[in-house]
């Protein structure tokens, strides 16, 4: 017997002009148009209750967000904790981000921070002390303390924009270092714009916003 | 007291519900709370707290399956009017839960002890969390000062349930324990329905106090927009007016959101076509003209091309799975998308939405119906569409020398029962064929795993189905043999409830849809596929207290259909078809929809 239904095969069908992208977003079939990754700092305000923050990075491996660095820690309020994340993600995937963020329900409040917000971390770096003022004079070059020093080992705290971290890591390795612990980025929005509005998960008005404009990654 | 809730921060939490406690002597209580609860007796442990909590819900059934950790709940349940349905088989809990939720649109209630019962568990809110079900799972769990030392029977549940789960919560007081189980039924329902889970170490359930549980309310960090936005609502009002090639896509949340009339009001009204997803079958009547039926992997021919060809797609509570979708680049690639949903995150997850309008489906449905003024000009595209409806019929070839043909049975099935009789499913070829070869004509007669795809989901999720369901509603079951085997043992609950169930198992004596794709990409190679044995269902269901039933020609069909369905208990029908028998159309994954294939050979 015939296996199979009857019909037009596929190549005497008609077939549609159009095109999309991976990203779902249609394009013009003559050109490649995909988001680039860019990189943003999302902060969000939680509740301060145990598993959150396990929540949240669970979140991030599971669906597979690019996650660069992932703070936490108390706000003015002792019963709300902030989480600041940098992320690599195109623009859908930054929208995608923000909006699982906030279906989860102990996220108070979600958004992605200006390119201008301020951004911070802090390294302890361990080096070898062999040359101690020489090691001083670098740690001077970045606004750094010495920690703790030991005949054998400084350790310099330095704190500031991930570049000047790298950038202090960087000099400091003519030393010889021996071990780095870094906190990765917390960030605030600058003067009086909030970082997190404390009350209201809701959404922005201009909701799935994909304008072609992409802001070059930014670092401070 | 629920408003209440609502406002108050948890910092005030402690001290608020003091004074509730306070004012709620005898004779307060009986003003604020419903006349059912006057002549309730106060709770005295968590675990009635927690019973107290379902009832105020208005939970009228339980799934479950005892075990140590969630004795005391039992123990609680036993003066309670819930009535709770004992499973075989903590898998089936949730099936049957989900089912239950599905059929009647309120969260289906499981339970199970802590270790094994709430890992059994999984599959099923897995399946809950994939299709957006209402479904509240209660774990028992080791007592608190054993949690975290490996005790026997402990698992890390609400670890292990996270990434399954709506929301979940480790109870930990034994006076809070009642209101978690509140917050989490009321969870389970809002917005997006979907999965929750609350764990029960035994010591809070055990735990003395007198603490009744809040009313069943989301907490305030959770918000729902019900209404989409204007602005966006009137631009898709004007695409739709000037479309000339719209469609209507609908998905689950149609139905979740009970928007199938307004849907239905709307497609008519305007003259729309109406494609389905797979959770989306019964929201729109397939006999009607408009109907294009189900598009996908294995959706019709009619509704691949008229989902391939539209200038405008209106999704409605759809996630645009890639079982839908196909391939991303060549999906709908004219159509600008109207979609509504109201879960913010599926917007332009998989397919950019062109208007995003997030909202409830029939409030937004509602706005759009206000707000289109004229019906697209249109009469081209719907006659294509009845073209393409000739053209891609899904008729078959059932010649009487041959094997008995699945699609035969289950037109048989459907043509043996009323409108309104409900099918479930397994997972497999047979699924496939009951979505395509049964006309559908209302929403919540078509329970099925779809996203999760879990084979096992038939027989449990018809006995949850079963007592959802109307008197005089059918309950049939479309099976697979593979998935039968997998929670068969479903049977001896059916039998103790008296439950009147039909099962009709496609026999094939293959796990047929890999066997299918072992044909078309494998080279034929049935690697553990090919079961080449089967028990006899008819038997065995016999042995359980069933009826059993056996179809090996087409003579018998119609005939032992009409006496199995007929029968006023659970029945059982070995229906052996043809073995070769494949699935047609199909799209293959990745695929573009519109060249979806007829035969083996257009793969």
């Amino acid at each position: 017997m015939k296996r199979g239904l009857e019909g037009p095969s596929p190549d005497e069908r008609p077939s549609p002009a159009g095109r999309r992208n991976k990203q779902g977003i249609r394009i013009d079939p003559e050109v490649e148009a995909t988001h680039k990754p860019r990189r943003t700092v999302i902060s969000a305000l939680v509740t301060h209750e145990p598993g959150v923050l396990s929540d949240v990075s669970g979140l991030f491996s599971r669906r597979q967000f690019n996650i660069e660095s992932l703070t936490v820690g108390p706000t003015e309020d002792e019963d709300r904790a902030r989480i600041t994340i940098v992320v690599e993600e195109p623009d859908p995937g930054i929208d995608q981000i923000e909006k699982q963020l906030r279906k989860l329900v102990p996220v108070i409040s979600v958004r992605e921070l200006e390119p201008d917000a301020m951004r911070r971390e802090l390294a302890l770096i361990k080096v070898d002390a062999k040359r101690p003022d020489r090691v001083a004079a670098v740690a001077d070059m970045y606004d750094g303390k010495t920690v703790d020093s030991s005949p054998e080992t400084a350790t310099i705290e330095v704190t500031g924009a991930r570049r000047k971290i790298e950038a202090a890591i960087d000099t400091f390795s003519q030393f010889g270092i021996r071990e780095i612990s870094r906190t990765g980025t917390t960030a605030l929005a600058r003067g009086t714009d909030r970082t997190a509005a404390p009350e209201s998960t809701a959404q922005p008005a201009d909701e799935a916003n994909h304008d072609d404009q992409y802001t070059p990654a930014d670092d401070d | 007291m629920s408003e209440r809730a609502a406002e108050i921060s948890p910092a005030e939490d402690e001290q608020d519900d003091d004074q509730i406690t306070d004012s709620a002597a005898p004779d307060a209580a009986t003003d604020t709370t419903s006349e059912s609860e006057t002549t309730l007796d106060p709770v005295t442990t968590g675990a009635e707290s927690v019973v107290r909590a379902l009832e105020n819900a208005g939970v009228e059934y339980a799934f479950g399956v005892q075990g140590g950790a969630i004795m005391p709940v039992y123990d609680a349940l036993y003066d309670s009017d819930i009535y709770h349905v004992t499973m075989a088989h903590e898998q089936g809990a949730a099936h049957a839960a989900d089912a239950y939720g599905i059929v009647s649109g309120e969260p289906g209630v499981c339970l199970a002890t802590s270790g094994p019962g709430a890992t059994n568990l999984v599959t099923g809110i897995a399946d809950a969390d994939m299709d957006s079900d209402p479904l509240l799972a209660l774990t028992g769990q080791v007592p608190t000062e054993f949690v975290g030392n490996d005790a026997f029977q402990e698992t890390d549940t609400t670890g292990v349930t996270t990434p399954v789960t709506k929301e979940n919560t480790f109870s930990s007081d034994s006076d809070r324990v009642g209101s978690d189980v509140s917050e989490a039924f009321a969870l389970a329902r809002e917005g997006r329905p979907g999965p929750t889970l609350v764990d029960l170490p035994k010591d809070i359930t055990n735990g003395e106090t007198d603490r009744e549980p809040d009313a069943p309310n989301v907490p305030d960090t959770y918000e729902v927009q019900e209404r989409a936005d204007e602005e966006i609502v009137a631009a898709a009002a004007e695409r739709i007016e000037n479309s000339d090639r719209p469609a209507l896509l609908l998905g689950g949340g149609v139905i979740k959101g009970e928007a199938s009339e307004a849907c239905r009001e709307f497609a008519i009204e305007h003259e729309i076509p109406v494609i389905t997803t797979m959770p989306g079958i019964g929201a729109f009547p397939e006999d009607h003209e408009l109907s294009l039926e189900m598009a996908g992997m294995h959706g019709t021919g009619y509704a691949n091309m008229a989902i391939t060809h539209c200038d405008t797609l209106i999704g409605i509570g759809t996630r645009f799975d890639d079982r839908l979708t196909g391939g991303i680049e060549t999906f709908a690639p004219d159509a600008e998308l109207v979609h509504v949903d109201i879960d913010p995150a599926e917007i332009s997850k998989n397919i950019y939405a062109d208007y995003p309008l997030v909202g409830d489906a029939e409030t937004v449905v509602e706005q759009l119906s206000e707000a289109v003024d004229e019906s697209p000009e249109a009469k081209k595209w719907r006659a294509q569409c009845q073209q393409w409806k000739s053209d891609y019929s899904m008729a078959y070839d059932a010649p009487e020398d041959e094997p008995v043909q699945p699609e035969f049975v289950i037109e048989a099935l459907d043509e043996a029962t009323s409108d309104r009789a409900i099918v479930t499913t397994g997972v497999g070829q047979h699924q496939m064929w009951a979505c395509q070869y049964w006309t559908y004509t209302e929403p919540r007669t078509w329970v099925s795993s779809h996203g999760l795809g879990a084979m096992g989901y038939g027989l449990p999720s018809a006995i949850g189905a079963r007592i959802a369901a109307d008197d005089d509603q059918e309950v049939v079951c479309v099976d697979g043999d593979g998935s039968f085997l997998m929670t068969l043992q479903g049977l001896s609950v059916a039998v103790r409830e008296e439950l009147d169930i039909t099962v009709a198992v496609l026999n094939n004596e293959y796990i047929g849809m890999v066997r299918q794709w072992q044909d078309a990409f494998f080279d034929g190679r049935h690697s553990a596929s090919d079961y080449g044995w089967m028990p006899e269902f008819d038997k065995l269901a016999e042995a359980f207290g069933a009826c059993g039933f056996r179809i090996d020609d087409y003579d018998d069909v119609a005939e032992t259909i009409d006496a199995a369905i007929a029968y006023d208990g659970p029945s059982v029908i070995d229906v052996h078809i043809d073995p070769d028998a494949n699935v047609y159309p199909m799209v293959p994954s990745g695929g573009d929809n519109g060249q979806f294939a007829l035969t083996e050979d257009q793969l």
